[in-house]
């Protein structure tokens, strides 16, 4: 159990940094314009995360797998970590950067070291899927920019009613997107771990049955929530007052943009619902909330007239889908050696 | 609780509500008051100031009320500190005609029968102005995108009580009053109606910039 549980801590430390960065996405401005109190936006998001890890979390992460399948628990390992590693230092020397950047190119690294073909098709699908998500999410953010805009010139509802309103909308779509975190970006965290999950599957009552993926999944949803409960909160004061400078309703329009561009590249169901009605499907890959909350920023200055926008920030995007999976390959390789030839672990 | 919300909200939106129609019945009193005092109907004259005076302490408790229930409720963190200035600012509005009427009462001066629709035709457009910056706030709450129309009302009407005042100044001056005394305590009163289109055009002035924050 301790050897299991070692080899999952850097899974676990990725959870933990994602949940103390990305809960800043969906619940930032929210929190940072004192709308929602922490405590509530910090159990609402923990709660959907996990859920959405547990329940949808598959779709991403078989893409994952199907990029490398990192069989050994001890390769998943440093993959992990390497991944975990390399957010981290990147974050400090104040690169942006995205958990799934790292894990795509510390498991193309683990593929160079093992000599395995990386899956080409996939790593087109991830990569284009990078770049394309962002931009959905500006298309998203500008539309519903404009629909919000339109509603509210014409309800005529009073101020603190509004507030009200506003208040709801942030608490629902902050599920919703925390949902969708979950969903995707469970893959990052855990989705090494698949292949060489150690758990059984579990029937709780008859009622509930947990793949054992779903119980790697439920652990790395967990790691998620401490980090949003013991981290993010200084995170979120830095979005919501500092960077972004969003008003609760534009908050409402950006969380709502990419959340749903975050759950189309999660969700299965809806894969397979627009597979049986003939039209064409996104593929199930993780995705960057910090790019897509980003892309629906710049959606919403599009809208008010292209005003403000942060074209050094675009580019600094741009090199993190470079230097980033670059950095994660190169980390995961030295490493992977380290492992291999030092530790004599298998890898 | 969504239901406890939901109270808390509407009974601070009927209070705002209420402190908007205070401020608008003082501009409607005080100009009452200045036409009882030109009419020369005393008891009418007092009735109003006792009046404004009452609610001039009515309108201050109830932005107290107000802002304590901002404060208290968490509401509208975005906007608060606007809506509190908002309020603040029409607060001297109400003050400034009860002061106006104050000082008709303990001065008494004298208005010549010449000057007297001068006197008249300026504590309207005293009044209009703060008619109309007080539909502009209720607006501010409901409906954003009239608030710039009764903004460029309210400066339509201090414009036009500053062309009153400056009329109303020059034939006083140029009257035959003997005591210049007189002439300067009329020009101070002219000033004095004045300064209350004034306050309401720099409640617009506010009120303008805080139109702009709210848009989404």
């Amino acid at each position: 159990m301790f050897r299991i549980l070692f080899f999952l801590s850097s899974g676990l430390f990725l959870g933990w940094s994602l949940g103390a960065n990305d809960a800043a996405n969906i619940f930032g401005t929210a929190v940072g314009t004192k709308m929602l109190d922490f405590k509530i936006a910090a159990i609402i998001c923990s709660i959907f995360i996990i859920l959405g890890a547990v329940i949808s979390g598959a779709g991403a992460s078989n893409t994952l797998g199907k990029l490398g399948a990192v069989e050994e628990l001890g390769g998943a390992f440093i993959v992990a970590l390497s991944a975990a590693v390399s957010v981290l230092w990147m974050t400090r020397v104040g690169l942006p950067v995205s958990t799934s950047q790292a894990i795509v190119g510390a498991i193309i690294g683990w593929n160079f070291f093992t000599n395995n073909p990386t899956g080409v098709e996939s790593l087109t699908k991830i990569v284009g899927t990078w770049v394309f998500s962002p931009i959905l999410s500006a298309i998203f953010s500008f539309i519903l920019f404009f629909i919000v805009k339109w509603f509210f010139e014409r309800s005529k509802i009073h101020l603190l009613r509004m507030d009200s309103y506003t208040r709801v909308g942030l608490v629902i779509v902050g599920a919703f997107g925390s949902y969708s975190l979950g969903a995707n970006n469970i893959a990052n965290v855990m989705g090494v771990f698949t292949t060489s999950s150690p758990f059984a599957d579990v029937n709780i009552l008859s009622l509930f049955h947990l793949s054992s993926t779903q119980i790697l999944f439920l652990l790395g949803g967990f790691a998620i929530a401490v980090g949003v409960f013991t981290y993010s909160k200084k995170v979120m004061m830095t979005v919501g007052t500092n960077i972004f400078k969003l008003s609760p309703v534009t908050a409402f329009v950006a969380v709502a943009s990419s959340s749903l561009v975050l759950f189309l590249f999660a969700s299965e169901g809806l894969k397979n619902f627009l597979i049986s009605h003939g039209l064409p499907s996104f593929p199930l890959v993780p995705v960057s909330s910090s790019q897509a909350i980003v892309g629906a920023v710049i959606g919403i200055s599009l809208a008010k007239g292209g005003r403000n926008i942060n074209y050094k920030l675009l580019g600094k995007i741009s090199l993190g889908w470079i230097t980033t999976p670059i950095a994660a390959a190169i980390l995961s390789y030295i490493s992977l050696f380290f492992m291999q030839n030092v530790f004599m672990l298998k890898v | 609780m969504a239901k406890l919300f939901m109270n808390r909200t509407k009974q601070l939106e009927e209070e705002i509500s209420e402190y908007l129609d205070l401020v608008s019945r003082s501009g409607l009193i005080f100009y009452e008051a200045i036409k009882s005092y030109i009419l020369d109907d005393k008891d009418r004259f007092n009735e109003k100031f006792v009046t404004i005076t009452e609610m001039e302490s009515e309108a201050d408790e109830k932005r107290r009320s107000i802002k304590h229930k901002l404060y208290t409720y968490m509401l509208i963190p975005e906007s608060r500190g606007d809506v509190l200035g908002l309020l603040e600012n029409m607060d001297g509005i109400v003050d400034c005609c009860e002061k106006t009427v104050e000082r008709f009462s303990i001065e008494c001066p004298e208005i010549p029968e010449f000057a007297q629709q001068q006197f008249l035709n300026l504590a309207k457009f005293s009044r209009k102005a703060v008619e109309e910056v007080v539909k502009a706030s209720r607006s501010f709450f409901k409906e954003i995108n009239l608030v710039e129309d009764f903004i460029n009302k309210v400066h339509f009407y201090e414009h036009e009580a500053d062309d009153v005042e400056e009329k109303l100044k020059r034939t006083v001056f140029q009257s035959d009053i003997k005591k210049f005394s007189r002439k300067v305590h009329l020009r101070y009163f002219a000033e004095k109606i004045s300064t209350i289109s004034d306050e309401a055009e720099e409640v617009a002035e506010r009120l303008s910039v805080y139109a702009i924050k709210r848009e989404i």
